[in-house]
């Protein structure tokens, strides 16, 4: 059949469209008829069915995402907000940093290795594209249950995915969560943050402006994979001679990656772009109709000029391809000869596709006819908005009326059973096993990394000046209680730069929910919203921006609400950080913060397959007065370690275990104060010549301090309780390799 | 004292390498791909990545490179050169060692703390370390498991070429623990673990890297 072009669209307003099939609902696609006075042609169908998609246009989520805007702190560290491809901090000393959190969920339990790996490779991207060099990546994941057999075909290959891709790019893998829940079964999550680093003078924008600017496609070319729905346009129009069917999920090349960052690096460094955007979801849709409807709105492309891998491809398909390694810049006539210099040196694949032009509406062809000719703002923000009904679901008034029935242990042998099952649970087990797959040292600037409470990179070799940056999420709270849930996940992540000495300073999240159409699930996440949207303004941390996830849901069980929530964080000079334990026996170990009897969503409860109770409130302030603590004690601190998942009895094996020093504890009421999971607490060691110091501190910031024990020794001795060093770090190490070979 | 570090399309720690240069108390100089020229560089220093994607296999291409066949008549000379993880592999590709480097055993990239003695401390790369020396730097790579048939086993062990050890567990299926070896001259080496990412405390697991930089300065200065 002949290609579908305004023209035609003018004078053939009445054939059927397979909108449906694009997962457009009739009133979405009357809308489109009505913007264009026309029907679409099945290019603009093409472009606008994804643009509209709740993946690209945010259409269940905007009306809660806007409360990230409404209720945001003032600050002065915020140079790019919300809207751009990441959000961008002032870090002092003429820096700049970009930081994003981004899911690519589906697409890796569907193909692991190269769902996780385009993952990374995405958010990569945004982070090149706002116009700074990459310098670390971190990888929330989380599994169905670790014994299930799917997760072992599932996890090996994210985590080899994870690794190929961002080790190849010469990403240090700065840490990340690895987290199991039988509801993960069939939706594995698939978070990936990246965070980048610039002069201010540097920042990009994806914007199109100056007319007889050129529009320029640089990176790999362009081939099929990734085109899902779309293909159901080109059966209609081509039938059954089209192009070959490529996998839906991407496929990811490293190398090209790598080449694309330094080619493009190398093209900022000599300001020769107005506006970039890369080439992600939604494929050139999504580059070409944001960067013009970032700048005035007109542009012209000459669709037939984009590089193909594979020739047999529709325009509605280049249109909607998904294809990784892929840039579009705006160029100035005058500086084009330059930028395609650069790119042969880098070998890079660059075309001229189009030119900006001074009118209003972007305007695609193919070998000369008209086939777009759209206001490019109503693909790109104009879509649809929902307002979803939601409602409390049933089960929340359930287990919120339930208390935790749970063992607690009590004599000698109880507890050190509890303590080595809880250093054992997949959870909280030693994740080396994991993270020995990524590369930590590239780059040479690394501080921290797994396990560290956070991954901390230095910015400035000469300065010292570092970043620090921890994700955290507790989805068993935020399913007990979603609101207070994304408060005490903002508190945790911001506690765990605190306890190295880094002070927070923004705030990225990658939202991840059920299927917004279930009235139950969308209240989950408008809950999480406005808990996040009230903590941030609280604790004066500014949203850059985030990524929203729905659908991940199995039948009619959704995961877990899990808002993983990633906070950013500056310390000024690297070389004084905090570690996360001791090196040296003699020194007096304190918890910070007060043990209450939280079991409610706690390890020690999951593992007794308990998820009811109501969680613990996030109390901001004290946590707010908790990070001043820290920040002035990391001056004297040997060392300081967040107690948060398994407690008191997970952060006592991590730091014993760490460099191989026990610790010798007394506790009162041991078996609560070593399960339960209050938030808000820190263990902190110290030379016993910083008693007063500390103590002063505690009362200057209204924050309780209790002394349990000293470090040193080969066991770690609770009580009544020796257990040796080598049995808990055989039980803490043994779990993964035993499970994943 | 110019030590040249290599950068072919792919390269990961050619920044690195360079820091570990100066820190060393050298020059760096930046040499391309695409040279055809070192530079006047006394040395080269060849880092590790993916140069090439690794396509085909490690180091395969890169031995093509137009600035390699400078590298390979200046080392045949005598020039030192130190091959780090895909140095090392490109130099077996370039046939200026023996050997080839494959997947680990295990089949993962493993990157860890690795613990490795100097087992010849004669070479331009390895003067500033004592005989049997133990030192910890990072190994990192995916394939890192070195191979040779017996007789050349036999020739590198009887000529005592190689000049580093894994110690304990083999962490990748090498053959007897090979870590790094040398050519007959001595003056080029090839090391899978990574000195140049142990040159301080902060930002890696030792300073004991180092020494391969110090090494080459003490060389050049004889």
């Amino acid at each position: 059949m002949a290609l579908d072009t305004v023209a035609i669209a003018q004078s053939n307003p009445d054939i059927s469209q397979p909108f449906a099939e694009l997962g457009l609902k009739p009133d979405e696609y009357a809308r489109i008829k009505e913007i264009l006075g026309r029907r679409p042609t099945s290019s603009e169908l093409a472009m606008y069915s994804v643009m509209w998609s709740e993946h690209c246009s945010y259409k269940s989520s905007k009306v809660h995402l806007k409360q990230f805007g409404e209720k945001a702190p003032r600050s002065d560290a915020l140079l790019v907000g919300i809207g751009e491809n990441a959000g961008v901090v002032d870090v002092g000393q003429g820096y700049a940093v970009t930081f994003k959190i981004e899911s690519h969920n589906h697409p890796s339990f569907v193909e692991p290795y190269q769902g996780a790996a385009t993952g990374v490779g995405g958010i990569v991207r945004d982070i090149l594209t706002m116009g700074a060099r990459p310098i670390a990546i971190m990888d929330p994941l989380r599994f169905g249950p670790a014994d299930a057999p799917d997760t072992r075909r599932v996890l090996p290959g994210i985590i080899a995915g994870v690794g190929g891709y961002g080790n190849c790019l010469g990403l240090p893998n700065i840490g990340g969560e690895v987290t199991f829940d039988e509801t993960y079964a069939g939706n594995p999550l698939v978070n990936a943050l990246c965070v980048g680093v610039m002069k201010h003078s540097d920042i990009k924008l994806a914007k199109a402006a100056g007319a007889g600017n050129l529009v320029v496609l640089y990176g790999a070319k362009t081939g099929g994979d990734g085109i899902g729905g779309v293909s159901v346009l080109a059966s209609e129009t081509f039938g059954a001679g089209g192009s070959t069917k490529r996998p839906s999920v991407q496929v990811g090349d490293p190398f090209v990656e790598k080449v694309l960052i330094e080619c493009s690096l190398e093209i900022f460094a000599e300001d020769l772009v107005v506006g970039i955007q890369d080439l992600g979801g939604a494929g050139l849709s999504c580059a070409t109709s944001e960067l013009a409807s970032g700048g005035s709105g007109g542009m012209k492309v000459q669709l037939d000029k984009v590089p193909l891998r594979d020739p047999s491809l529709s325009p509605e398909e280049i249109l909607m391809s998904e294809s990784q390694e892929r840039m579009c810049a705006i160029v100035e006539p005058s500086k084009i000869d330059r930028f395609l210099e650069i790119c042969k040196k880098w070998d890079v694949t660059v075309t001229v596709i189009g030119e900006v032009t001074d009118g209003k509406h972007l305007e695609i062809t193919w070998n000369g006819e008209l086939i777009v000719d759209v206001p490019p703002r109503t693909v790109a923000h104009d879509g649809p908005v929902y307002n979803r009904p939601l409602a409390q679901p049933d089960y929340i008034d359930q287990v919120n009326s339930q208390k935790v029935d749970v063992p607690i242990p009590v004599t000698a042998a109880e507890i050190k059973a509890a303590v080595l099952k809880l250093a054992a649970a997949p959870n909280l087990a030693d994740k080396s096993w994991v993270t020995s797959q990524y590369d930590k040292y590239v780059q040479g600037n690394t501080i921290q990394s797994q396990p560290d409470d956070s991954g901390m990179v230095r910015i400035d070799e000469t300065t010292h000046l570092g970043v620090a940056i921890s994700t955290d999420a507790n989805a068993n709270w935020s399913y007990l209680n979603p609101y207070q849930g994304a408060k005490l996940a903002l508190a945790e992540a911001a506690r765990n730069i605190a306890t190295a000495g880094a002070r927070p300073l923004a705030v990225t999240n990658c939202l991840n929910f059920g299927s917004p159409e279930d009235p139950g699930v969308m209240w989950q996440f408008a809950e999480s919203v406005r808990g996040l949207a009230d903590g941030c303004l609280e604790m004066g941390l500014p949203v850059t921006g985030g990524n929203v996830s729905f659908y991940n849901q199995t039948g009619s069980v959704a995961i877990l609400p899990t808002p993983v929530i990633g906070v950013l964080g500056v310390i000024q000079d690297v070389r004084t950080r905090t570690p996360m334990s001791f090196t040296e026996a003699g020194l007096d170990l304190y918890l910070v913060g007060e043990t209450h009897e939280d079991l409610a969503g706690s390890e020690w409860a999951f593992l007794h397959n308990q998820r009811v109770g109501q969680s613990p409130d996030a109390d901001l302030q004290r946590e707010m007065r908790l990070i001043e603590l820290l920040l002035e004690g990391n001056s004297f601190f040997a060392a300081a370690h967040d107690l948060s998942q398994g407690g008191l009895s997970a952060g006592l094996t991590e730091m014993v275990l760490r460099h191989a020093v026990g610790a010798t504890i007394s506790l009162e009421n041991a078996g609560v104060c070593l399960i339960s999971e209050t938030p808000g607490r820190v263990l902190v060691a110290i030379d016993p010549s910083h008693t007063e110091h500390l103590e002063g501190l505690a009362i200057k910031n209204v924050i309780a301090i209790t002394k349990l024990g000293t470090t040193g020794g080969d066991s770690l001795t609770i009580n009544d309780a020796v257990i040796l060093l080598s049995e808990l770090s055989a039980a803490h190490t043994s779990t993964f390799p035993k499970l994943f070979g | 004292m110019r030590v040249g570090v290599i950068t072919f399309p792919g390269t990961l720690d050619d920044r690195d390498a360079a820091r570990a240069v100066v820190v060393g108390g050298a020059e760096a100089v930046s040499l391309w791909h695409g040279d055809a020229d070192l530079k006047s560089v006394d040395a080269v220093v060849l880092p590790g990545g993916f140069s090439y994607g690794d396509y085909l296999r490690c180091g395969a291409i890169s031995r093509f490179a137009p600035v390699m066949q400078l590298v390979i008549e200046a080392a045949n000379k005598g020039m030192p050169v130190l091959g780090i993880c895909n140095g090392f592999q490109v130099l077996c590709e370039s046939h200026l060692l023996p050997g080839a480097l494959t997947r680990n055993a295990d089949l993962h990239f493993l990157c860890r703390d690795q613990e490795i003695e100097i087992v010849n401390n004669q070479t331009p790369w390895t003067n500033s370390f004592k005989q049997g020396q133990q030192i910890v730097i990072p190994l990192k790579n995916g394939e890192g498991s070195f191979q040779c048939d017996d007789q050349t086993l036999a020739m590198l062990e009887g000529e005592g070429r190689i000049i580093a050890r894994y110690i304990g567990e083999n962490p990748n299926g090498s053959r007897n623990l090979i870590a790094g070896i040398t050519n007959a001259k001595g003056n080029v080496v090839g090391l899978m673990p990574h000195p140049e990412h142990a040159i301080n405390e902060l930002t890696g697991p030792s300073a004991q890297g180092l020494g391969f930089f110090t090494s080459i300065l003490n060389a050049m200065v004889k």
